[in-house]
């Protein structure tokens, strides 16, 4: 055991390989830092949210009124299509990995990712891909329209006739997406399972790099099925051939269960590391342990299992027998329960607590609301008659608007300001922050909330224009849709100029525990000048119990500060 | 929780360097990353079986069936080669390199011998890629295993051409493992698929 205190150790250089710039430069390098490549994630990422947030701003233009006036129909199906993808490809996939890339290896003592070149190359992918996806808007026929889905027979349409079109471009760049992700999963499954600190047993690990370990399990066993689909697809578009082509025996249902069987799970890649988010925050800022800490993560790979065995709730409408509905309709009820464990101890673990209304709290206070109601929407949705009503209606824009944005992108918002000080060093504005999530959180649900009443009420999705009865809930929610879009304004202030201008942050500003607290902010290149000896669960608030052996300079929170 | 629960299986080699640390989780991750691509081609043979048990005219017109004599003598030498190999493998660990070398590049014709008997199948079929869902997923099946088999030949290939560096191999090579597992892999997905369209018809 060393005598030298982690916190006495400068900040050393940051350069990610020998020659390295030590600037902002190093983020247009192929750097092979995970703290460095976790940034470049999560900034592209963030450019891409603005990207398709503007073109969601034009789709609420063009719904403010009945007709279809401002952008015509066939580019109407190009917005909601490309918004879709990117906001799922590009955005919320590539900043959670950019969050878990920066925040596992610091959270289980390791000095970086178990493959970091691999890492690096997975990262590089992005910007490739996304290049791929944007081209598809200056070429003859625009980019895809058949949705995210691509569902055969529409996404086999190929009106300009040329062999690069639109769809193929989409089916490249979300084969190249599945082939980061597939690199990303591997790296992350090893990292957790091989590199943990000495004494980090798996229940002494943060709740956070059980929900990745999770959420890419279901990376590494859904997404080839939606590789193989997407490959077949190809093929038909491009090479002649009939898989899901019905004119010619194809079977297009047969592509919908390729699909989803992926897509459904790949939703909980997405909501589990805010799971994670939640599970770290809250006793942070509650000063409690983390309620039934056991039950919050083993609910993380139950869920994980359950969500391999739901995906045809997507597919109640494309004629699948009555015994598949229930079957399947009994599995997604279950998968409430593990959540339903979550959100439990989440509010056992605030409840009582000493709450310290930060924005990072706020933020995770507010995705847990929009989670509850986005959870009970769902378990309506799940059921076979009720889906048969809404089916194909806003009700299931709002649903899952309030999963993606409502939940994971607040959960993001309150991620990225827990740890903003441990990234760069620099403490954000509060009162910034605080002005963020109001307008945030009322965006939320004045965008989002409308489409429920609207979807009751028959509105389909995925039109230009509609009857004019549903115009009173389309004009709130176009205001809310424009008011998230205002809502980045605040955000981007805040993350440049406190970058640049902040106050010092010290290496623990929040009292956290957790390894990494325990180092400078921002962490030295190889994070620990000597691996931690875990000695202690994770989330000890009010046991002062030490949280590592090698660390003389000693519990560092106090419960008075 | 006991504080003495020091679990010895856990990662204790804090002391090394990153990139050694890199060299000895490759295995684990080239396991992690079979186990992913053997999802595609589950995903490809459940699509096979749902086309195969629910389309009528399932053969195109004018086809009778598959000639399963070729390539069962095909499936026999790709069987083999995966013994070679791992003889192959045991000669390296006794540091016997020209042994090695020897079962390895007979590792390596069989599996050349393997894709030159799929090629000449595929000249002598009477449908084509675009005939119907059947042609559709027999070349995409055999093809993308084929794939496989070309990039384990070319594999084995680089291993073959390492080995004649100096001071290479000493006591096992990451390389040759994983090379030999993949050669493993692509021999179990080859008789699942022989037994899915040549024997079930």
């Amino acid at each position: 055991m060393s005598n030298a205190s982690l916190e006495a150790i400068a900040a050393k250089s940051g350069q990610p390989f020998p020659g390295a710039p030590n600037n902002w430069q190093r983020f247009f390098t192929f750097s092979t830092d995970h703290k460095v490549i976790g940034i470049q994630y999560i900034v592209t990422a963030f450019v891409f949210f603005l990207i398709g947030g503007l073109l969601a701003m034009v789709m609420r233009g063009e719904l403010i009124t009945p007709e279809a006036d401002l952008v015509d129909r066939t580019v109407y199906n190009a917005l909601f299509t490309m918004h879709g993808t990117i906001m799922l490809f590009m955005w919320t996939f590539p900043v959670l990995n950019g969050l878990a890339n920066y925040l596992v290896p610091l959270m289980i003592g390791a000095r970086d990712m178990a493959f970091p070149r691999l890492n690096a190359a997975a990262f590089w992918l992005v910007p490739i891909f996304g290049t791929l996806l944007m081209v598809s808007f200056f070429i003859p026929g625009g980019p895809s329209q058949s949705g995210w889905w691509a569902y055969p027979p529409v996404s086999l349409q190929n009106p300009t006739g040329n062999l690069i079109n639109g769809q193929v471009l989409w089916l490249l760049a979300v084969a190249l997406s599945g082939v980061s992700s597939i690199m990303g999963a591997v790296n992350f499954v090893t990292t957790i399972f091989r590199m943990r600190a000495p004494g980090m047993g798996w229940f002494r690990m943060p709740a956070f790099c059980w929900t990745v370990l999770s959420a890419q399990i279901i990376q590494l066993v859904g997404l080839p099925a939606l590789t193989a689909g997407a490959v077949m697809l190809l093929l038909d578009l491009t090479a002649g051939t009939s898989f899901f082509d019905p004119a010619k025996g194809g079977d297009p249902v047969l592509y919908q269960h390729f699909f989803w069987f992926y897509s459904h799970p790949a939703v909980y890649v997405i909501i589990l590391p805010v799971f994670g988010f939640f599970s770290e925050i809250f006793p942070v800022y509650a000063r409690k342990p983390l309620f039934g800490y056991k039950f919050v993560v083993v609910s993380s790979l139950i869920i994980t299992i359950l969500s391999a065995v739901v995906w045809v709730h997507h597919m109640y409408a494309s004629g699948t027998p009555s015994w598949m509905r229930m079957l399947f309709m009994f599995s997604t009820m279950l998968i409430s329960v593990p959540t339903g464990v979550k959100v439990f101890a989440w509010v056992a673990t605030v409840w009582g607590g000493k709450l310290r209304l930060d924005t990072p709290m706020l933020f995770a206070l507010g995705g847990l609301v929009c989670f509850l109601f986005a959870g009970i929407t769902g378990v309506m949705l799940g059921a076979v008659p009720f889906d048969i009503h809404v089916n194909n209606t806003y009700f299931v824009v709002g649903h899952f608007h309030y999963v993606i944005y409502g939940a994971t992108v607040m959960g993001v918002y309150a991620a990225i300001y827990h740890w903003f000080p441990k990234m760069t060093g620099r403490m954000y504005y509060e009162g910034l922050g605080k002005l963020h999530f109001a307008l945030t959180f009322i965006g939320v649900n004045l965008n989002f909330f409308p489409m429920h009443p609207l979807g009751l009420m028959g509105m389909p999705r995925r039109v230009a224009s509609y009857d004019p009865e549903f115009a009173y809930w389309n004009v709130i929610a176009s205001l809310g849709g424009f008011l998230l879009g205002v809502s980045t304004l605040p955000f981007i202030l805040n993350m440049i100029s406190s970058w640049v201008l902040g106050k010092q942050a010290p290496a623990n500003p929040w009292n956290a525990i957790g390894l990494e607290w325990l180092i400078p902010s921002p962490p030295p290149v190889e994070n620990f000048e000597e691996i931690p000896i875990v000695v202690s669960g994770p989330y000890g608030y009010g046991s002062h119990e030490p949280l590592v052996a090698n660390n003389p300079a000693g519990e560092l929170i106090s419960e008075h500060s | 929780m006991s504080t003495a629960n020091l679990d010895p299986t856990l990662n204790t080699h804090g002391a090394h360097t990153a990139e050694h640390e890199e060299e000895d989780h490759r295995m684990f991750g080239f396991i992690v990353f079979l186990l992913s691509e053997s999802v595609i081609f589950l995903s490809f043979f459940i699509g096979y079986t749902v086309y195969k048990t629910n389309i009528t005219d399932w053969l195109p017109a004018g086809v009778e069936g598959l000639e399963v004599r070729e390539p069962l003598i095909n499936t026999i030498v790709l069987v083999s080669s995966s013994f070679v190999i791992y003889f192959a493998e045991r000669f390296l660990r006794k540091e016997n390199l020209w042994g090695f070398r020897a079962f390895w590049l007979l590792t390596m014709a069989m599996g050349s011998f393997f894709l030159y008997g799929q090629a000449v199948e595929w000249m002598g079929l009477p449908f084509g890629f675009t005939d119907g869902v059947f042609g559709g997923t027999f070349y995409l099946l055999t093809g993308f295993h084929g794939l496989h088999v070309m990039t384990g030949v070319l594999l084995q290939g680089i291993m073959l051409g390492r080995s004649f560096l100096p001071n290479n191999y000493a006591g096992g090579e990451f390389g040759v493992e994983a090379t030999s597992l993949f050669w493993h892999f692509v021999d179990v997905i080859w008789i699942v698929l022989f037994i899915l369209i040549y024997v079930w018809q």
